[in-house]
């Protein structure tokens, strides 16, 4: 039993670790590659190529000023970031990132967890994300703050739907709901074939829940000057930016596990498989930020009432009938 | 720019339906500016080259025997719109007349070469070094000394003792 709880205490320290790493690296990434789009060489002076940049910011953080307006709500205030750092950590748990590993004679599994219901409670814990966005918008006192924290909601309770809509898709062409057991599915085909119109509606609509570009209206720099976060300074700013990069790697993760077959592939290990395509998507993630312009808060509204929302139930319709009769 | 570098969104109302071509060729064209060289000089360790008629800090030339062209007429001084020209002349028994004192505020100069146009005896011009720096406006005043060895002015990075480690 103790071994067991070593094991998984290594394996906890271990994945947070890494992951951690990789969300810090992330920034990097972002800046370097939208630098290359626009013809310069982004950060590059903290160490060769600037590879210490992550560091360097997170000095930076911690050194700067702690500012909590006067006409804040206080204890909220201080417990946004907290919530929009800790739910996509939590998600972490449930992410299988290779399949069993035997090391000196015992058998490991790649995963923190498996719960049987593991995609419900991604789409659960996931939605929290949104509420650190919310009650730090809401808590802060400012109107710019306030704008972002409405528009964060409204986000989240309109884009959830057609998310869900394609994962249900997802669930039953897989037939299960474990993460696990949805890898498995997809040893010989992946469902990115399977169900096309799924992924493209759930890479919208998770650009939508992660606030990135075509859809950040959040935090329109233009309009709202950073809308929700408006009013965070030092490090409670630094985990809103945090929570954010560590949601858009585990947005990576989910496309991963669910449509393009998690840590199926030829002749890599598992994991190596597993990251590959987690960065591929991320990758897509920052390219298509340096290509689209914000989209106007109407139109992203109407996106998904009059467009997501319909497409994704036909399309749970469509694929449930061939589900059936196949 | 040429015509087919420009992205036309919406040519028309009629067209106004297609969003998904738009889109992928907008993807097209940041994938492949992500792959070409970035523009950046990297300055510090990069120098733009400058025109050859471009007009940076003054310098005061000398002849072959070492001694200032420069014969204190005074003409610089007074065709200088900025006023920021000041000559003391100085005139030995014989008629050798040179400057005594010759001092440019180079805070005050716009660099427009007047000086050197007005100047008979081509003892003045203007170099191209661009980035002179000082740490006060008195440094700014330039004397006959520092005029004659412009090319010490130019601003060189000092390296601090790790900072090759840091790239
Ligand atoms: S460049 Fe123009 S402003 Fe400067 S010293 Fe010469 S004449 Fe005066
Ligand atoms: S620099 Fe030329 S114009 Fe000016 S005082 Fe000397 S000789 Fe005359």
């Amino acid at each position: 039993m103790s071994v067991f709880l070593m094991g998984l205490a290594v394996k906890t320290i271990l994945v947070v670790s890494v992951c951690m790493l990789i969300v810090a690296y992330l920034t990097l990434a972002e800046r370097k590659l939208m630098g290359y789009v626009q013809l310069r060489h982004g950060p590059n002076r903290v160490g060769y190529w600037g590879i210490l940049q992550p560091i360097a910011d997170g000095i930076k953080a911690f050194m700067k000023e702690e500012v909590i307006p006067a006409n804040a709500d206080k204890k909220v205030f201080i417990i946004a970031p907290i919530v929009s750092i800790a739910a996509p950590m939590l998600l972490l748990a449930v992410i299988p990132f290779g399949d069993t590993v035997t090391l000196f004679g015992r058998e490991y599994t790649l995963y923190l967890s498996n719960p049987d219901i593991g995609i419900l409670f991604v789409l659960g814990i996931s939605t929290l994300g949104s509420y650190g966005n919310m009650l730090g918008g809401w808590s802060s006192g400012n109107k710019y703050g306030y704008i972002g924290g409405v528009r964060s909601t409204a986000m989240m309770i309109s884009y959830e739907l057609s998310m869900a809509f394609a994962v249900i898709c997802v669930v039953l062409v897989s037939g299960s709901l474990s993460l696990v057991e949805i890898v498995h599915s997809q040893a010989g085909v992946w469902n990115i074939f399977k169900a096309p119109v799924a992924l493209l509606i759930f890479i919208i609509s998770g650009l939508a829940e992660l606030n990135r570009t075509p859809f950040d209206m959040p935090e329109a720099e233009a309009e709202l000057c950073t809308g929700y976060n408006v009013e965070y300074s030092s490090m409670k700013f630094a985990l809103f930016f945090f929570g954010e990069y560590t949601h858009l790697f585990i947005f990576g993760c989910l496309v991963t596990t669910l449509f393009l077959g998690g840590w199926h592939g030829p002749l890599l290990p598992g994991v190596i498989w597993f990251f590959l395509k987690t960065f591929a998507v991320i990758f897509f993630c920052i390219w298509q930020r340096a290509t689209f312009p914000r989209l106007r808060w109407d139109f992203v509204m109407k996106l998904e009432w009059k467009f997501l929302l319909p497409l994704a139930i036909v399309n749970v319709l469509v694929t449930g009938f061939v589900m059936a009769v196949v | 720019m040429k015509d087919k570098d420009i992205i036309n969104v919406r040519k028309r109302q009629g067209e106004k339906e297609k969003y998904v071509r738009p889109l992928l060729k907008g993807l097209a064209h940041t994938m492949k500016k992500f792959w070409s060289k970035p523009k950046t000089i990297q300055y510090p360790d990069q120098k733009r080259e400058v025109s050859q008629r471009w007009r940076g800090l003054h310098e005061l030339t000398r002849n072959e025997e070492g001694e200032l062209k420069c014969v204190a007429c005074g003409l610089c001084a007074s065709i200088c719109p900025a006023r920021c020209i000041d000559v003391t002349p100085y005139e030995e028994e014989g008629g050798i007349r040179y400057p005594k004192e010759f001092e440019i505020d180079e805070s005050r100069c716009i660099f427009c070469g007047f000086c050197q146009e007005a100047c008979p005896k081509e003892a003045i011009k203007l170099t191209r070094i661009y980035d002179f720096v000082n740490f006060s406006r008195d440094e700014c005043r330039f004397d006959i000394e520092k005029l004659s060895d412009s090319k010490k002015h130019r601003f060189k990075q000092k390296k601090g003792k790790y900072e090759h480690l840091l790239g």
